[in-house]
Order: C-alpha cells, then structure tokens, then sequence
C-alpha cells in the first residue's frame, strides 16, 4: 500500500513534469489563452460595472467578477485535458504510456498537476491585468496560498471530468460539441459572474451542486470580501469531488484506447 | 521448436466486440531470444491479439503469458517484462530525444543514478547524440522509429513487441531500423515479436512465421516450413500467404486502420 502511494506520487510528478517541459519549449498558448480572461474583465466586467445592475454586496463588479473569470479561465485550461488525452490517443502516445508500469492514478493526477500549473499561470496573468485596470483585491501571501490549493483543486476536479467524457466519446469531434456543451452551461449555472440569490430557485439549485460555484466562492472570499467563514467548506467539497472524480476517472479513461 | 524455453504462450486466445469475433482461440507460443513474425492482412486480428499481449484489452476467453506472467493476473508483471512499440507514433513530438527517454527511465523505476548514464547509452546505441537535445518534432519518419524502439528498451525488457515497426519507412530506414533491433537481440537476447503485411521483412529477419487470418491462425513455422506446406516447390512467402489467407489480401481493414497506415506513410 505504501509502496503504490510513493509510485503514485512520484509517478504523478513524474508525468506532471513532462507536461510542464512541454510548456517550457512553446509557451505561445499560456499567451493565446490569457487573451479570454482579458477580455471578460476588460470589456464585459467593464461595461457592467457601469451599469450596476448586479447587486455585488458593496464591492464593485470588477472586484466580484474577477474570482468568477479567475475560476472561468481555469477550468477552461482544464476541460482541454480530455482533448489531449484522445490526441494522445490518435498518437499513439497514450498506449505507451498504458503500457509502463504505472499506476492509473498517477496518470491522471499528472495531467490534474500539470493543468493546475497552467492554471496558475493564468492567475499571474490575471493578477497583472487587475493591476493595470486598478481592481483592488487582496493580495497577502495566505490568499496566495488559498488561491493556489484552490487552483490546483479545482483544475484537478475539471481535469478528470473532461477524462471521463473523452473516455466515453472518444473522438476529437464528439469532444468538442460536448466541451461546448458542457462549459457554458457549467460558467452560466455558477457564481461565477453574478450571486447564486439573484437567480431562479431552479439554477440556484443547479449551481449550489456546481463545483464552480464553490472554487469561485472560495477564490472570492480570499481575494475580495476576506470574508473566509465558508472557505472550509468549499475546501472540502473540491477536495472531496476532486477525489471521486480521480477515482472513477482513473478507471475510466484507459478504454479510451480501446 | 529448439532448446530454447519458452517467453510468450499463448493459449485459446480469444477476444469478441459484441457478435464479432476479432480473435478466435489463438494458441502458439515463442522461444527466448525469437524473432518471430506475425502476419496477416489488414483485420486479421494482429493488433488485437498484441493489445492482450500487452495488457491494454481483457480477452474475453483463453490465456497469455509473458515470461512467467499471466497477461489477466498479473499485468504489473507483463508491462515490467515488456517493451512495447505502437504502430502509431509513440514519442512526443513536443518534447526532445533526451527528455522522452528520460521519461521512460522513470516511468520504468530505473535508478535515478543510473537513468543519465542509461539515456546516454540508448543515444548512443541509436546514434542519435547529436539529436538528444532537438524537438522530436522535427525529427524524420526513420530516426523516430528508432527513438521508440530506444524507448521501448530503456528498462532493457526480455520481450520486445512491435506492431507493424517499418511501415511507412523508406528501405535505407527499414534497414536502419532491423540493425538496431538484431543488434538488441544480440546484446541482451531480447525476444523480438513483431506484426507486419510485408513478406520480404518476414522473410529476411524472422525465425518463424504465424499467419493470421479472419482472428485465426492459418499457419506458423519456419519460412521454409510455410513454402513447403503449400505444394510449390517455387512459392514465396507471397505465395504462402496467399494459399493461408484464402487470397483476402487488401479486401479487408477497417476505416481507422487504414487511416492510420495512409497516416503513416504521409512521412
């Protein structure tokens, strides 16, 4: 038993380290993808803000909306996870790796790991541009801390779900029209860019089983209201639905060779 | 059959997707230190039945082992003892020669002590030191299969099997490519098992031949055995093949398959 954990985790590092390579030698996508968050915050969050239509509790709409777009461009980085595991597939690359003796988990914790990595460059991204739009929000070294473990959990729990579904369609095309399907739907039915209270009953009850909704509330009571009453629990579920998401994904995605 | 003990048995293999059947009860066995060549058209169940082998699919009856291990008890086992190379690409394009070797020697539990050294020794082997630090991506049809028969060898496993290795490759690379892999069975008396529809490479390299045909095999032995069997004092291997396979060469394959042949011989 001991000796499966220190395979999966050094397993995992190991893998989590050749993804992390792989960034190093082009990094043009970590550039191309912080293209979106820029664009929530400075347009949508922009004009909105304008508006005030959203009641935020006190706090500005740039200020409210950033742990929403923080969480957005996250697990948009992780949902691509299953897009490149049947790329990998197509490659060949997924079968060799199958084919090594290592534990299931440890393939899938590496790619959890690695798009947190990614996910963590988006945050450096974001925390930059809230510096040149002047949205104040607190930066301490124990935010930093909470918003890393709740990057790296959150970007875990997308990671294995964008696993299980490239496990079952199996094809680049069915991945993407299911990628859409789900995301959007996924952002909408969250906190992520207005409170849960001022939603119908039906997609407040949607969003309070959203995992979303809880990396955003998390990320929002660090970053903007301090407020960190709930952060256990938001810590807790992700840490929870991250884990049984490991689980089934770790059984399941090895049939995508199949 | 010689001296040699026994490395891969096979016994009523068999494995069915719904109705069909894609392997049906396949039995052979290969001796230490073999090459041995499985043949048959495209469809025949060849990648099926090396998808057991190496542990990626459950056979839905019969049994394999692979020096010592049961391909359904023991998987840990199996993937210890083998090196395996897809007919796909199995490097990653994305990273550099040194750096997918070095992956290999830790996903292999090779010492971190060693694992430079080792690298270093595969390079060399391969000669491909001057390589060790460019994209693979940039690398030609022949110099990647190279890199992931290395790949395939870095934890230096008793069997090495190949799903169809020089397809697609020009005959200098082919060539290039057979060197290597004798050379391996002459360094650590490496078992070579590998697919492929090319009689001439069967020919050439292999010690004895298994035809597959329709999940079955029509025939194993020795080249010269196959000939003698089909009554032609003349035949080839060509003739052989066709007298075991009923003339169902090219008529079958399936759409993947075929898009990953045509995929492969694009470069």
């Amino acid at each position: 038993m001991i000796d499966y954990l220190r395979q999966v985790i050094f397993k995992s590092y190991v893998i989590a380290e050749m993804e992390a390579r792989k960034l190093v030698h082009d990094p043009t996508e970590l550039i191309t993808r912080a293209v979106q968050p820029i664009l929530w915050l400075g347009i949508f969050g922009e004009a909105l803000s304008n508006v005030r239509a959203i009641p935020t509790g006190g706090y500005t709409y740039l200020q409210f909306i950033t742990p929403g777009i923080l969480t957005q461009s996250v697990i948009f980085v992780a949902i691509f996870y299953g897009l490149s595991i049947i790329w990998e597939r197509d490659m060949g690359l997924l079968q060799k790796l199958l084919v090594t003796p290592t534990p299931r988990m440890a393939l899938v914790w590496g790619k959890m790991i690695s798009a947190g990595l990614r996910g963590l460059c988006q945050v450096v991204i974001i925390f930059l541009f809230t510096l040149l739009l002047q949205i104040h929000l607190i930066w301490t070294p124990s935010t930093v801390l909470g918003i890393i473990v709740i990057t790296m959990l959150g970007a875990g729990f997308f990671t294995g779900l964008s696993m299980i579904i490239a496990s079952i369609v199996k094809t680049r095309e069915r991945f993407m029209g299911i990628g859409q399907v789900i995301t959007l739907p996924l952002f909408f039915a969250s906190n992520a860019i207005y409170p849960i209270n001022i939603m119908p009953p039906w997609l407040q009850a949607a969003a309070k089983l959203n995992p979303l909704s809880y990396m955003a509330e998390g990320l929002r009571s660090l970053l903007v209201t301090g407020n960190i009453s709930r952060l256990p629990l938001d810590l807790l579920i992700l840490s929870a639905a991250t884990l049984v998401i490991s689980v089934i994904s770790a059984y399941m995605y090895p049939k995508v060779v199949l | 059959m010689g001296e040699r003990p026994t490395i891969i048995t096979v016994n009523g293999l068999t494995k069915k997707f719904g109705d069909f059947t894609a392997v049906d009860k396949v039995s052979f066995s290969v001796e230490k230190g073999e090459i041995f060549a499985f043949l048959g058209p495209n469809g025949a169940g060849k990648t099926t039945t090396i998808k057991m082998l190496i542990t990626l699919l459950a056979p839905t009856a019969g049994t394999a082992g692979i020096d010592g291990h049961d391909i359904a008890r023991d998987p840990a086992g199996v993937r210890k003892a083998i090196g395996y190379v897809p007919q796909m690409i199995s490097v990653d394009g994305s990273l550099t020669a040194y750096e997918n070797l070095m992956l290999m020697a830790k996903l292999y539990d090779i010492p971190a002590a060693e694992r430079g050294e080792r690298v270093r020794q595969i390079l060399e082997f391969l000669k491909l030191e001057k390589f060790a630090d460019a994209l693979v991506r940039t690398f030609s049809g022949g110099m990647i299969r190279k890199l992931e028969i290395g790949l395939a060898m870095t934890h230096h496993p008793r069997v090495l099997l190949l799903d169809e290795p020089t397809t697609g490759l020009d005959p200098v690379a082919k060539q290039n490519v057979w060197e290597h892999l004798l050379q391996l069975r002459d360094l650590y008396g490496t078992t070579i098992f590998f697919s492929t529809h090319n009689m001439e490479e069967a020919e050439d390299v292999s010690e004895r031949v298994a035809v597959m045909n329709a999940g079955a095999i029509a025939a194993i032995g020795s080249v010269a055995e196959l000939k003698a069997k089909t009554g032609d004092p003349g035949s080839t291997l060509e003739d052989a093949f066709i007298f075991f396979t009923g003339n169902s060469l090219q008529e079958t394959g399936n759409f993947r398959e075929i898009r990953r042949a045509r995929r492969r011989e694009r470069r």
